[in-house]
């Protein structure tokens, strides 16, 4: 029979029952995935950002368990025994080199744990020095972000959330912080800080810590969070006035939903990246302040202050400047390169 | 001109002066905040000695009358008092002196950066994905994730205790390659990735393409289309870059022993000469808020699709 064009009789072969073959071809091939398990693919495709992840998850655990089985103190000077004449033969030792005294003991036929990287002229242990080094630096940068992620989340969710008056004041107070010479800043508080804070810190639990590293957070604490809140405020001012918000809103979501299911998943990823970015960035800044002598109180070491200690002896010791130099930078530029694999993985706004 | 650039330029200049004033009172209330002030650590000296000394350089006023009297001076003749370390002689002269020596130090490497960092830019743009343009994402992102004075000390190291090619006293001439070169390094990497994004940005809009078609020479379509617009996002980098290099020579200078202002600065520091500190923070600081202006009124006066708020 010839169809007529205009005919409303319909073919009923398009409506018999599917076959399991075809119903099989509906089935969804691909289990529905979480945000997060998405971004987590991607990351993993990427192979820098993965790289980068590993040194990293390398660099902390060894800063973190070396100490414990390390047979030698970040502060122990080696030639140094109470009621005996200092032994000046621990002092400067070029990397895998031992003392007259251990010399002695290897060859009686005792096993002597060896100075991977020497000794410094105080006759400590470099490596053990670099080692702690490595975890003050790493502390810091993460406290130090973790203080600024805090604060800029308060100040901006008040701004994003109250608007207005609040929101104008703040912004402008924003405005000028962010308009302050950064680095000039820090170093003024912190050359000052750290004689206020020696005396108000006294016999407290936060002497060990030493009152420049405190200063140090103070200033990143003052200085440092006017980006994240700027960031925080921006998002929660655009999400608000999405239509996927306004359609949840419609059908009669409650705000906990909303907030759970819209706004957390689209304002986290942009607040982890930053705040993973901003760890190198507080690295930097300790480091460059230990090299001014600004840093971390002796005889404690940061990767700055090695690096600045060294600066000595450069022209026969380069290699304990070299040393800690590495470690920073290696820290600094995996933590970028990761910073930006996470950005790329889970910025659902660049996956558009 | 409109007038709605003429608002925004007035917006700019005025948050620029208030900020070069917060600095003032900051600077200002935080160095007398210390304890014990300037004079504790000189040895032993009596107490009527200190009382002298104070009277001297006004301190036994009231702080508010400090501070106004301060602001005053700062505002009006540019004074910032004499220094208490280098006896006899005013802060702004021991400024002036340094500032000679860092100017000229900082104005090289800044041009060696733009310069060097647009071409490499450019380079890195128009071989995309090339092995040119890999070595040079490679090199940059190093240089970008080093600070300054590790890479100011290994190149100490290299050239001038291994190599011993060049002076490592910046005081002469030769010494000061070194010290422009560290400095340069950092901004001149972040500018080459900057060219290098926006450029590629450009090369993909529709106006490189009809010029194509037109049959336009390819370099002309390079210079005369592709270069300026993209050139555009590196005037924002002015200001940090200024910035950047201002707190970097602060320890380029210590490390290469350059007589500039970084020098004096981390020496008055050291000897706590409140003065001097206060006086160098203030002037580097109005340097940065105002290269920043400039910067930001510049990019919005150039790109008329800027959208000014």
């Amino acid at each position: 029979m010839k169809h007529k064009p205009f005919s409303m009789q319909v073919n009923l072969d398009d409506f018999i029952p599917a076959t399991d073959e075809e119903k099989a071809y509906m089935v969804q091939m691909r289990p529905s995935t979480t945000f997060f398990k998405d971004g987590v693919k991607r990351l993993v495709k990427n192979k820098v950002a993965l790289v980068s992840f590993i040194v990293i998850v390398v660099i902390t655990l060894s800063a973190i368990l070396i100490p414990i089985f390390w047979p030698y103190g970040y502060e122990q000077m080696l030639g140094v025994t109470p009621g005996k004449p200092v032994d000046a033969s621990y002092n400067n030792l070029p990397p895998m080199h031992y003392s007259t005294a251990e010399q002695a003991k290897i060859d009686a036929g005792e096993k002597v744990f060896p100075h991977l990287f020497g000794t410094d002229s105080s006759g400590r242990d470099y490596f053990i020095r670099v080692v702690y080094g490595t975890r003050i630096s790493l502390a810091v940068g993460f406290f130090a972000s973790i203080i600024v992620l805090i604060i800029g989340i308060l100040v901006g969710s008040i701004a994003g959330y109250i608007g207005g008056k609040v929101d104008l004041i703040i912004m402008r107070i924003v405005d000028i912080i962010y308009s302050l010479p950064d680095m000039l800043m820090v170093i003024l508080l912190a050359s000052v800080l750290r004689l206020t804070l020696n005396q108000a810190l006294a016999g407290t639990a936060l002497e060990k810590i030493g009152s420049n590293i405190i200063s140090l957070f103070i200033v990143f604490g003052l200085l440092y969070w006017v980006s994240m809140s700027r960031l925080i405020r921006g998002q929660i001012l655009s999400l608000r006035e999405q239509e996927y918000v306004l359609a949840a809103q419609a059908t009669g979501a409650k705000s906990g939903w909303i907030i759970r299911k819209h706004l957390i998943p689209n304002c986290i990823s942009v607040v982890i990246i930053s705040t993973a970015l901003q760890i190198p960035n507080a690295i930097f800044t300790e480091s460059y302040l230990s090299f001014l002598g600004l840093g971390v109180n002796a005889p404690m070491p940061s990767l700055g202050s090695l690096a600045s200690d060294a600066l000595n002896g450069i022209s026969t010791y380069a290699y304990r400047l070299v040393i800690p130099a590495i470690v920073i930078s290696l820290i600094v530029l995996s933590l970028n390169l990761f910073g930006d694999g996470l950005r790329d993985a889970f910025d659902p706004k660049l996956n558009a | 001109m409109n007038s709605k650039n003429i608002l925004y330029i007035v917006k700019r200049i005025l948050l620029a002066l208030l900020t070069v004033w917060v600095v003032i009172t900051i600077t200002f209330f935080v160095m007398h905040a210390v304890p014990g002030g300037p004079f504790l650590s000189e040895k032993a000296m009596s107490e009527s000695a200190v009382k002298a000394l104070e009277a001297k350089y006004g301190m036994d006023k009231p702080l508010m009358t400090q501070y106004f009297t301060y602001l005053k001076d700062v505002v009006t003749k540019f004074d910032f008092g004499p220094s208490i370390k280098q006896r006899g002689r005013m802060v702004i002269d021991v400024i002036a002196d340094g500032m000679r020596t860092s100017a000229k130090l900082g104005l090289i490497a800044a041009f060696l950066a733009l310069i060097v960092g647009v071409v490499l830019g450019a380079v890195a743009a128009l071989r995309r994905n090339k092995i040119v343009d890999k070595i040079i994402m490679v090199l940059t992102t190093a240089f970008v994730s080093m600070p300054s004075f590790i890479m100011g000390v290994l190149l100490l190291i290299a050239f001038v205790i291994r190599l011993k090619w060049l002076p490592g006293n910046g005081a002469s001439a030769g010494g000061l390659v070194l010290p422009i070169i560290t400095l340069s390094l950092y901004p001149m990497a972040y500018i080459t990735r900057l060219t290098r994004s926006s450029m590629l940005d450009v090369l993909g809009q529709d106006y490189i393409r009809t010029a194509r078609a037109k049959g336009v020479s390819k370099w002309k379509i390079i210079f005369g289309h592709a270069m300026k617009n993209s050139l555009i996002p590196v005037i924002t980098y002015f200001g940090p870059m200024i910035a950047y290099i201002v707190t970097g020579s602060i320890v380029v200078e210590q490390i290469y022993a350059v007589p500039g202002i970084g020098r004096f600065f981390v020496s008055s520091i050291i000897n706590r000469d409140y003065p001097m500190i206060m006086g160098t923070t203030i002037i580097l600081a109005i340097l940065i808020v105002v290269m920043n202006m400039v910067s930001d009124i510049l990019y919005k006066v150039v790109d008329p699709r800027i959208k000014l708020d």
